[in-house]
Order: structure tokens, then sequence, then C-alpha cells
């Protein structure tokens, strides 16, 4: 049982963590939540599937497309609607929540309600502490830890690295220094929405493809943001497996409330935040500019 | 004198005009207001459905109403109930007030078709379900006659049905698997989403599979939502089941059978996936949908009655898809336009008691009303049907060789196969 519950939180946990980590980044440079993080995610989904089940294109063909067009729509989203936006943080709550419906519609009226698929990238499965786990799963921990590596050497090896953490912790003083907190902004929400977008190709085809995959996860990436500490990216990770946790805890342990676990992991937040506000890894609120 | 010949010019084309038209008689229409959520199968099966009874009954020479013939007209109405339960009551309204139509076809999620079967009665319109399955639906009928009375259900068969045909279902598996794997008590995980039409049927499986010569290991409920099951495969797996008895109704069904077949659990899967019922169903599961087993309404090949080939075959060539228990709308429109002519009126009062006396054969089976307006269950009227995916096709594999008491020969209907264990099921125990 033991091993049942740490290989199947291992696995919710990644798919979990490769959503909310490009979310993290997001808040922790720009102080923006944006609400339609999981739809592009959705909409990556989508045009993966065009291109492979559509148009019969090879799957790396679909996430180069999918990873493009979703980094450019996030970029131009940004500096459209949210950027002029930026200091009224209701207005962008509300604003990129409207950009995720509209996103949502869409997909609706090009695509309908039907569910749809997208191949996986390896098939069959392997068995770890005697547990069957697919290898697509295997792949998702992969990039990952891939991925982590990349945004980890980026932030801290780059000169944009620098910029995104120097507007992070003060965007005042970054601007007086010469670093355009637009653009750094502009920048980093287009890497948050390219690894929703490697999020859609790697998670998409463990799940299903609709028009509303992008709503419960966003629930799930919120609790974890939150959980961990908005915008810290170590808390992203710590959240994804406390969350992963509670969810596999309740399948086990209560298996006639299974349908309970989503519940339950945000009843482990709520617990958390009373006791730590600020979350896992977040900056206490007085301490916030 | 050129002003004065312009005018009589212009009086002759109105004179002449109003003659042409004189002359053609504008044909009348019943108008059908078909409910569903368009956006989904389910909404797109009921309105094709639908216009294939509209084209038929028309092209059969339309609806005889005394001396006048009148033309069906289906009008398509979004009710969005999926998303919304209000948008959908909002456009039943709108259908009965701004597009006046006559009678109300369709339906599908429970919770908003209680809140459209209200204000259809509201109206003494006259409203054939055909998607929803909540008993309490029927039951309205029989504790309020006077109000509900308007009206009927023709698909699918009412949840009560449902859990029976499919405990039958699992015990036709069960049979397979003591025959072809040796196992003589047949654990049976218990899978059943959390949604309203989900509670008896997990309290009926706990109570009766104990009583079928199976024992249950466990009952899992995840959420009608859920797009990840494997946890619950991982438990079910280590609980040593043999058999995976499910209800699944909504999207929850296609990860299900995609985690099942892609980890090889080692259990059959039988009970009800709706999802399972559509053409889409393999690809979605990305393949490994292969095996699934459902309760259906209909199937490629399977003949339940005269009629169910051809309208089959018919609705595929139409539309690329199997049709699902919504397109159960083209003998619901049919069932009503013989009662109109029936009646020889418009008047609901009277075309109600002209449907309570139909006996129709339809694609699914014989259609008789029982008092509550639900469709008489059994063999010999209707019964649902059991498919299967075998090799990427949907077969019917129940009934088979079915024997109930009283019946002097088993029946199995035209085209049937028989159930097809998995061949990793069958592996792992060595079958």
């Amino acid at each position: 049982m033991l091993g049942n519950l740490l290989v199947s939180t291992l696995m919710s946990a990644s798919v979990y963590a490769m959503l909310a980590v490009g979310f993290s980044l997001t808040f922790g440079v720009a102080r923006i939540i944006n609400l339609a993080h999981t739809a592009f995610y959705m909409v990556a989904s989508y045009i993966i599937f065009t291109a492979t089940m559509k148009m019969g294109l090879p799957l790396y063909v679909g996430v180069v497309a999918a990873v493009s067009l979703v980094v450019l729509l996030a970029m131009v989203t940004y500096k459209v609607l949210v950027d002029p936006m930026r200091e009224h943080e209701t207005t962008v709550l509300i604003l990129t929540i409207g950009v995720a419906l509209v996103l949502q519609e869409l997909m609706f009226l090009w695509f309908g309600g039907y569910f749809r698929s997208v191949p996986t990238a390896v098939e069959g499965f392997t068995t770890l502490l005697g547990v069957r786990v697919s290898y697509q799963y295997v792949l998702t921990i992969c990039v990952l830890i891939v991925t982590l590596a990349l945004v980890w050497l980026l932030l801290m090896k780059t000169r944009l690295g620098l910029a995104i953490r120097a507007t992070a912790q003060d965007r005042e003083i970054a601007n007086v220094m010469g670093m355009s907190d637009s653009r750094t902004a502009t920048i980093t929400v287009g890497i948050a929405a390219a690894l929703a977008a490697i999020a859609g190709a790697i998670v998409a085809p463990l799940f299903i493809i609709e028009p509303r995959i992008w709503l419960s996860p966003l629930t799930v990436v919120l609790a974890i943001s939150v959980l961990g500490g908005l915008g810290s990216l170590k808390g992203s990770i710590l959240g994804a497996v406390i969350i992963a946790l509670s969810e596999n805890l309740v399948v086990f342990l209560v298996p006639q409330g299974a349908f309970f676990k989503g519940a339950f992991s945000l009843l482990i937040m709520i617990v958390v935040l009373l006791i730590r506000p600020e979350g896992l890894y977040g900056v206490a609120f007085e301490e916030e500019r | 004198m050129r002003k004065k010949w312009l005018v009589l010019l212009v009086l002759a084309a109105f004179v002449m005009t109003g003659l042409t038209f004189s002359g053609c008689k504008k044909p009348e229409y019943i108008k059908i207001g078909i409910i569903g959520p368009m956006q989904f199968l389910q909404g797109r099966h009921h309105w094709l459905g639908a216009q294939m009874a509209e084209e038929d009954i028309n092209a059969a020479g339309g609806v005889k109403i005394g001396d006048k013939t009148y033309l069906v007209k289906c009008i398509q109405i979004d009710t969005n109930e999926i998303l919304s339960v209000d948008d959908a009551a909002n456009a039943v309204e709108r259908a009965i007030t701004v597009d006046n139509v006559d009678f109300l076809v369709g339906a599908f999620r429970s919770e908003a078709t209680l809140a459209m079967q209200d204000i259809a009665m509201d109206y003494k319109k006259i409203f054939v379900v055909c998607g929803a399955s909540h008993t309490e639906l029927s039951n309205r009928v029989a504790s309020d006659y006077e109000r509900y009375k308007y009206w009927f259900r023709v698909t699918p068969e009412n949840v009560s049905y449902l859990v029976k045909d499919s405990l039958i279902l699992l015990t036709y598996v069960a049979g397979i698997v003591r025959e072809e794997l040796g196992i003589q008590v047949p654990k049976v995980a218990v899978v059943i989403e959390q949604a309203v039409a989900g509670d008896p049927l997990a309290a009926a499986a706990n109570a009766l599979i104990p009583t079928m010569g199976m024992q249950v290991v466990g009952t899992w409920r995840p959420s009608p939502t859920a797009t990840d099951v494997t946890a619950e495969l991982t438990a079910i797996r280590d609980s040593g089941a043999h058999i995976i008895y499910t209800y699944f109704s909504a999207a929850s069904g296609v990860p299900y059978a995609r985690q099942w077949g892609e980890l090889e659990i080692p259990a059959c899967s039988v009970g009800i996936n709706v999802e399972a019922q559509s053409m889409g169903f393999i690809d979605a599961t990305g393949g490994y949908g292969n095996y699934e087993l459902t309760l259906n309404t209909l199937a490629p090949g399977c003949a339940q009655t005269d009629k169910t080939i051809e309208f089959y075959n018919k609705f595929v060539e139409r539309s690329g898809e199997y049709p699902t228990y919504n397109a159960g709308t083209y003998d619901a429109i049919w069932i009503l336009t013989q009662a109109v002519e029936r009646a020889g009126t418009l008047d609901p009062d009277a075309i109600v008691v002209e449907m309570e006396k139909t006996d129709y054969q339809g694609a699914a089976g014989r259609i008789v009303f029982d008092q509550r307006h639900d469709v008489t269950w059994g063999p010999g009227f209707v019964t649902a049907i059991g498919t299967q995916w075998q090799n990427g096709e949907l077969k019917c594999v129940w009934p088979y060789e079915w024997l109930l008491p009283g019946m002097t020969e088993p029946l199995t209907y035209p085209g049937t196969v028989k159930y097809q264990i998995p061949p990793w099921v069958l592996e792992a125990y060595g079958g």
C-alpha cells in the first residue's frame, strides 16, 4: 500500500507541478495571477490534436507548433490586454478569466464538446514498486525534471534570468537600472506559456481533450501555488507533492469517497494557510511590496 | 399621361402579385422543438434523429389532421444543459413563447430535464424525452397525473431498468469468467461515478452482487469530471478483482477505459460507460478502449427489430457516427405524429390519450408506454443491449442466449457475437 501511495503520488505530483511551475513564474515576476494559464494548456492540446489527428503530422511537429503558437498568443494577449491594466490587480484577474472563457468558447465553436485524444509519445507501461506506471507518466516525470533544470539555468545563469529575478525582487529599482519591467514581464509570460504548452504536449495524452479541461487543473494549480507560496518555484513543487499525496490518501484509504479527493486536498491547503498564511515558501504579506 | 401609365402599371403589378400568392396554398406546419445540448454529441444526435424523422414523415405525405395536411418542422433549441441548468430552462421557455413550438422532444441531463419538464407542463406542451433516465421524471406522472401527463420517455430506459440490465450484463460476464477462467466466485470492484443516477446503482450493486455468487471487494466513487483514475485502478488491481462493474455517464469514462487498457488492469470491465457508445471512443482512448463492455441502445449490425438496421445504417451514412440513445428522437417524432393523426387534433389532452395507446415498433424495440409514461421493459418490448469494442469495432454481445423464467426460447438478437475476455485478463488468470 505504501508503494502504491508513493508511486501514485509521484505520478500525480509530476503532472500538477508541470502545470504549476509556469503559473508560479508569471506571478513571481510579473505579479500577475494569470487565470488563463491552464487555458493555454488547453489550446496547446487542441493544436497538437489538430496537427497529429487531423493533419496527420508527426507528434514533434505538433508540439513545436503548439509551443510557438501558444507563446505568441500569450505574449500578444499580455501586451494588448494585460499590460495596460497591470496596476489594477482585480481587473487583471477578471480579464484573464475572461480570456480563458473566450478561448474555451472558441474551442467549443471549432471542435464542439467532443472528447478528443492525442497520441502518446511512448506506449506501454513499466512496473515500479509493484505499481504499473505508463511510459507516458515516466516521460512526464523526466520532462518535468529537465524543464525545471532549464528554468533554473535560465534564471540563474543568463542575463535574462538576472533581469527576471531583479524584476521579481523590485520592479521599480530594476526599471531604474535600465531593465524594462514590461519587456521582462512579456518574456516571462511567454516562457510560462511555453511551459503550459509543453504540459499540454506531455500531459494531454494521459487524459482527454475537451474545451473545459482548463478549469479543473486551474483549481489545483491555484491551490498548489497558494500552498507553496505564490511565486515560489520550489514551493510549487512541494505544493504539488502535498496536494497529490492528499488526493491519493483519500483514494486508497476511503475508496467510496474518491470523488472527495479534490475537496480534501483543498482542505489541507486551508489548514496549512491557517498555520502559515504566506504559504510554505511565500513572502509574508506584510513584507510584500 | 406618362405618370398615369406608371400608376396603372404599378397597380397591375400589385394585382398580379396578389393573384399569384392567392393561387399558392401555403403549407401548414407542426413545429417540434428539438431540445438538447447542441454543442455536444448528445444534442447533435437529438437533432440528426429528428431531421431524419422530419424528412421521412414529410416525404410520406406529412401529418393528416382531419382534411388538412401538415408538414413537420423541427426547430433546433440549444439548451446548453451540460454546462448550465438555467440555460436549459430559459431555452425551453423561449421555444414555447417565442418559437411557438407545438411539442418538445429531446433533453439529456436529468437535473435539467426536471426543470424543463415543469416549464413544459406549465404550458401543457407534450414533452417526449430522449436522453434523461432519472425515475423522478416518471414518478411525477404517477404522483400528479393531471399536471405531468403531457410527459413521456422514449429513451433511455429509466434508471431502475438500467440497474437491472447492467446487473444482468454483469451476471453474463461472470458466467463467462467462471467458464473460461475457472473462477467460481468472481471478485467484483464497483466503480460508480459520484452522480445522482449513480447512487441507486451503488446501493443495488452492493446489496445484490453478493447474492449473485460474486464477492464485492470494494466500491470506488470517482468524480464525474475526473481526468485521472490511475490511483483508483491501482487500488482495484491490488484488491484482486476479476471484474470491474462500472457506471460512467460523463467524461471520466474515457480516461478510465484508456488507463484500464493501457495499464492492462487484470479485470474484465462491464457496466455502463456512456462514452463507449460513441464512434469516437476508440480514438479518444488512444486505441486502449478495446474490450470495454457497456450497456447500449443500438449497435452496428444488431437487429432488435425490422427497423433497426435501416435506421442505423442511414444514420451512420448521414453523420459518420454511431447513433446513441439520443437519436431516439427519430422514433419519438414518429410516435408523436401518429398519435396526432389518431387524435385528429392538436389539442394536447386528446393527443395524450392517443400517446398512451402507443404500440410502435421502433429502432430499439417495441414501444408501449406504462402508467408512468416510461417504456415497458422486457423481452418482446424494450431491453438495452450490451456492446463491446472488439478490434476497434463495436459489437453487440448481449442478449446472447438469454433465458428468463417464462421464456420458451433463449433470446439472441441477430448480429450478436460472444463477449471476449481481454487477452491480458486471460493471461493473468491462465485462461
